[in-house]
């Protein structure tokens, strides 16, 4: 399988998310943003990662206090479905 | 432990909170960049590693964190406030095998549970202690916790924590420092992703020596509270960085896995057998002496023996009611215990009964064996009409002042020093009561005695004793 | 059966434990129930269960609490001021249902008081001491025999109510040396596996008495009403001496019933038709037992405490004020003597 361009990659989950800015302030990359525009079902300004850029140094995963919040997917991951 | 090529919610999470109320199952109750969450997640994370969900069982307490029940993949018990340590001891040793988890507010664990925490740390329980110093009271709101730092601003300390009012902060991890039993002792924090992983990696050692059986772990993590420090969570974490640690050093205090042995504890058996042995009750029923033939006036005796500390009093009682249940009647014995004890007097009642017995205090006693003459003069008073006074004339100067009972003065003291031993005074007024009453024979007293006594030169010489008691008041009788 | 040996009513209670299966013992010394945990302290270990002197009452309780959270036979003891102390933990016990014994053998209070026999703690014990809505099954032994027999039945019944069980005794009973015949050892445990933690893939159960939402807690509470009900109907004891022609009942528990029996015994040797009406059990109260007294042809009715009046109130609520009720008492550490209560009952019946 060839190297898929977007690894490392950070997923937030909007929905769990609260919104509390630390996985922001803890990217290095600088590729989390608190998004603004947008609203969760509990009234939170969800994080969301700009897409690109990412470093897979696991910050935000560690930072995030939420559980399921934030997915770091680093190089070399295969996903569950083809294995 | 290969590190995953992914990093997601840990299995060491339950996938939906079921046991949260209401419909949001899958958000945690805790505000918005509470480190409490954080510190969930290293612990999650450890347990999925270390491949111990199974076993783990994780206290809560009661403050933010009361519902930690709610997140992690292990056996849970929710506990009353501060005595997470008292649970898991008796948890850790209900389960040696498992890997048990208290996990405390510093409410929780530095103020209503300081002692506990103190003592298990002592005792050295298998146990990982997760202890977040927040430096405030966040569940009920923001008031002042032992943590708070001087000059902190509270709900309680409104003008700011004063040091002349309300002390100082408290070290906790220095303080346990302190004791010996202690493996593992660390301050961590959870301000930047650096200090994190650094909390993960003392998590890990926490948990990992719990595994291994090496004893009592603690990891103090300074911990963001957002809400009551009224503050957003970044700038949170900058308040930790710049005020609290400068207060609360971080860094490991205390290493000592390396020498730490493994701790065993003990399997409980219920053999029967085992537990019959234990208890030191021989099989089948014993068989009972012949009874003696009694003048009525002896029978069925209600006892009152009294004389001050050091003159066996209390053995004198036992071994006549031991003596009396051998011939099969029902016996009772009650001591006088406590303050009068400590004021040097003694003094028990013993009941000989063919039926059952009611009150077992001698209030009326029929027999009273009196060793000292404050003992006489208080309890002839109530010896019942016609009963009986065996008194102690080595040391009672005095007539006893009742007329209308039978007195024997006996030189209890006296004979016990003639045969080289005041100690075994008692048995020989066990001797003097059973001459005196004939309820026991001196040769059934003789057989018993290998019971009573550990060595042969005590049997021997108690049955010196009780055989002068005897033969005195017989020798008097004749 | 085995033989008879002479021991302390305390040294019954832990035979009995032993013999019940009891795993863990946790306590903290007081007078006069020290004995207890000097007994558990030596007997214990051998049979590789767990003794533990804690650092006081509050953690011994929750100690308890931990152990009874993972299905252990557990106990703990003490007296009035360790009780005290206990009733937290204990309300957390019966709000998560489980099943504990604690024996309390009572002193003189209130505060310090002293270390001498008294019955003091009966509302605190028999009305649950702690907070909430709960009940505490308590058995009174009145003999070093039942201290041993009534401590195993204790483990029987939290297992089966999966409740708070208390033995309530007095210094007397506690203190005095009887001889006891002590039972078979338990073999045959209640199956937890289905609420206890055990540290197991399959036991990831949860020990919790927090019901958040309003209606929850109310079924809760509503849940253990029923229970408590239910041991309502089927666990009343007591004992009856002398009862069946019997013209004055004396109603007394502990070492009071013995020193009643014995003014019963001695009262009818003068001609009073005295009998004896002893609860063994305080919850459940043999409250139906003692209502019927009067149609019984009871003419009077003697309470007797070492408290100041705190059992004769189920008395009288049992009676609900169809008969002549009356009360006697001593406390301090001062018991009545059988005299005593004739000189009473002949002073309020003249018989
Ligand atoms: C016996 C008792 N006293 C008081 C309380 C109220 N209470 C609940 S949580 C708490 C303080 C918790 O603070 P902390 O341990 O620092 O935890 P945090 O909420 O900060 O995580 C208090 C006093 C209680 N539940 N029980
Ligand atoms: S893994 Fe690192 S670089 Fe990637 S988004 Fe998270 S913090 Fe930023
Ligand atoms: S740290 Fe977590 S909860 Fe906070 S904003 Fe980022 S994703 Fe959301
Ligand atoms: S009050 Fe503080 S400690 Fe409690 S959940 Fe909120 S932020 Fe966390």
């Amino acid at each position: 399988m060839g190297e898929d361009r977007r690894y490392p990659f950070c997923e937030i989950d909007q929905e769990e998310c609260k919104g509390c800015g630390l996985c922001v302030a803890s990217c290095p990359a600088k590729v989390l943003e608190i998004d603004q525009g947008k609203l969760n079902s509990k009234g939170f300004h969800p994080s969301s990662y700009k897409g690109q850029g990412c470093l897979g140094c696991g910050n935000c995963f560690y930072t995030c206090p939420e559980p399921g919040a934030v997915t770091v997917y680093l190089k070399g991951y295969v996903p569950e479905e083809v294995k | 432990m290969a590190r995953p090529a992914v990093l997601r919610k840990p299995l060491g999470f339950v996938g939906r909170y079921e046991h949260k109320p209401g419909a949001e199952k899958n958000r945690t109750h805790y505000c918005p960049g509470c480190g409490h969450g954080i510190l969930h997640k290293l612990i999650a994370e450890a347990l999925e590693d270390f491949e111990i969900t199974d076993r783990a069982i994780m206290i809560s307490p009661v403050g933010c964190s009361v519902f930690a029940y709610y997140y992690f993949n292990a056996g849970n018990l929710q506990v009353p406030h501060g005595r997470a340590p008292a649970v898991a001891t008796a948890v850790s040793r209900a389960n040696p095998h498992a890997v048990v988890m208290s996990y405390q507010g510093d409410g929780d664990l530095a103020a209503i549970g300081g002692n506990h925490i103190v003592q298990a740390a002592n005792r050295g329980e298998n146990i990982a202690v997760f202890f977040v110093n927040n430096a405030i009271y966040g569940m009920t709101g923001g008031q002042m916790a032992p943590t708070t730092i001087e000059g902190m601003k509270t709900t309680t300390t409104p003008y700011g924590r004063n040091p002349l009012t309300d002390g100082y902060p408290m070290k906790i991890s220095e303080l346990l420092d302190s004791l010996h039993a202690p493996v593992f002792i660390a301050r961590t924090s959870l301000h930047d992703p650096a200090n994190i992983r650094k909390t993960r990696a003392a998590v890990r050692k926490a948990i990992q020596y719990t595994i291994e059986k090496k004893g009592f772990s603690l990891v103090e993590v300074l911990s963001m509270c957002p809400s009551n420090w009224k503050m957003d969570a970044v700038s949170s974490q900058e308040w930790i960085r710049d005020v609290l640690i400068p207060v609360f050093p971080l860094g490991t205090l205390r290493d000592r896995g390396s020498e730490a042995v493994e701790m065993k504890r003990p399997v409980p058996t219920f053999d029967p057998a085992k537990v019959r042995e234990v208890l030191g009750v021989g099989g089948g029923k014993q068989k009972a002496l012949a009874r003696r033939r009694v003048d009525p006036k002896y029978a069925d005796p209600s006892i009152r023996i009294a004389g001050f500390g050091g003159q066996g009093i209390l053995s004198a009682g036992t071994a006549i009611a031991n003596v009396g249940l051998e011939y099969g009647y029902n016996v009772s014995w009650l001591p006088s215990y406590g303050p009068e004890m400590r004021g040097g007097t003694a003094n028990c009642s013993v009941k000989i009964r063919e039926g059952s017995i009611g009150e077992p205090e001698a209030t009326q006693p029929t027999v009273v064996i009196a060793m000292n003459r404050p003992s006489m003069e208080k309890f002839e008073q109530i010896l019942k009409p016609g009963g009986t006074l065996i008194y102690n004339s080595t040391l009672i100067e005095v007539e006893p002042g009742r007329k209308d009972v039978e007195t024997w003065a006996v030189p209890i003291t006296g004979i016990a020093d003639g045969l080289g031993n005041t100690k075994v005074q008692s048995m020989v007024a066990v001797g003097a009561f059973a001459g005196v009453t004939g309820l026991f024979g001196l040769d059934d007293i003789k057989g018993l005695l290998p019971a009573m006594f550990e060595s042969e030169a005590m049997v021997l010489l108690n049955e010196k004793a009780v055989e002068a008691g005897y033969d005195y008041v017989t020798g008097m009788r004749r | 059966m085995m033989a008879r040996k002479l021991m302390k009513g305390n040294y019954a209670a832990v035979c009995g434990a032993a013999l019940a299966g009891c795993e863990a013992y946790y306590g903290y010394p007081i007078t006069p129930a020290s004995e207890i945990a000097e007994a558990a302290a030596a007997i214990f270990p051998k049979l590789g269960r767990t003794f533990l002197q804690a650092e006081c009452e509050t953690a011994s309780i929750n100690m308890v609490y931990g152990a009874a959270g993972c299905g252990k036979r557990v106990m703990t003891a003490s007296s009035g001021p360790g009780i005290s102390l206990k009733q937290e933990g204990l309300s957390y016990c019966a709000g998560s249902a489980l099943p504990c014994v604690v024996v309390d053998v009572m002193r003189g209070g209130p505060g310090l008081g002293n270390i001498g026999p008294e019955q003091g703690d009966y509302n605190q014990v028999v009305k649950g001491g702690g907070h909430g809505n709960y009940r505490v099954i308590v058995l009174a032994p009145n003999s070093c025999q039942e201290m041993c027999d009534l401590t195993m039945l204790a483990f029987e019944l939290a297992d089966r109510y999966r409740n708070p069980v208390f033995v309530l005794t007095d210094g007397v009973i506690g203190q005095m040396m009887e001889a006891v015949e002590l039972p078979e050892p338990v073999t045959i445990f209640p199956d937890k596996s289905g609420w206890a933690v055990r540290g197991t893939a399959d036991t990831h159960h949860l020990i919790n008495s927090i019901y958040l939402a309003h209606d929850e807690l109310e079924w809760w509470n509503n849940e253990l009403r029923k229970k408590y009900e239910e041991i309502e109907k089927n666990e009343v004891r007591f004992e009856e001496y002398m009862m069946d022609d019997a013209e004055y009942a004396l109603i007394g528990y502990g070492c009071v019933s013995r020193v009643l029996r014995s003014a019963v015994e001695e009262g009818r040797s003068k001609g009073a038709k005295l009998g004896l009406l002893r609860p063994v059990t305080l919850f459940p109260f043999p409250s139906k037992r003692i209502s019927e007294l009067p149609d019984r042809g009871v003419k009077g009715i003697l309470t007797v405490e070492l408290s100041t009046g705190q059992m004769v109130h189920d008395v009288n609520l049992a009676l609900c004020g169809k008969a002549r009720s009356d009360f006697h008492y001593r406390v301090g550490g001062n018991l009545p003597s059988a005299a005593e209560i004739l000189d009473r009952v002949s002073e309020l019946y003249g018989v």
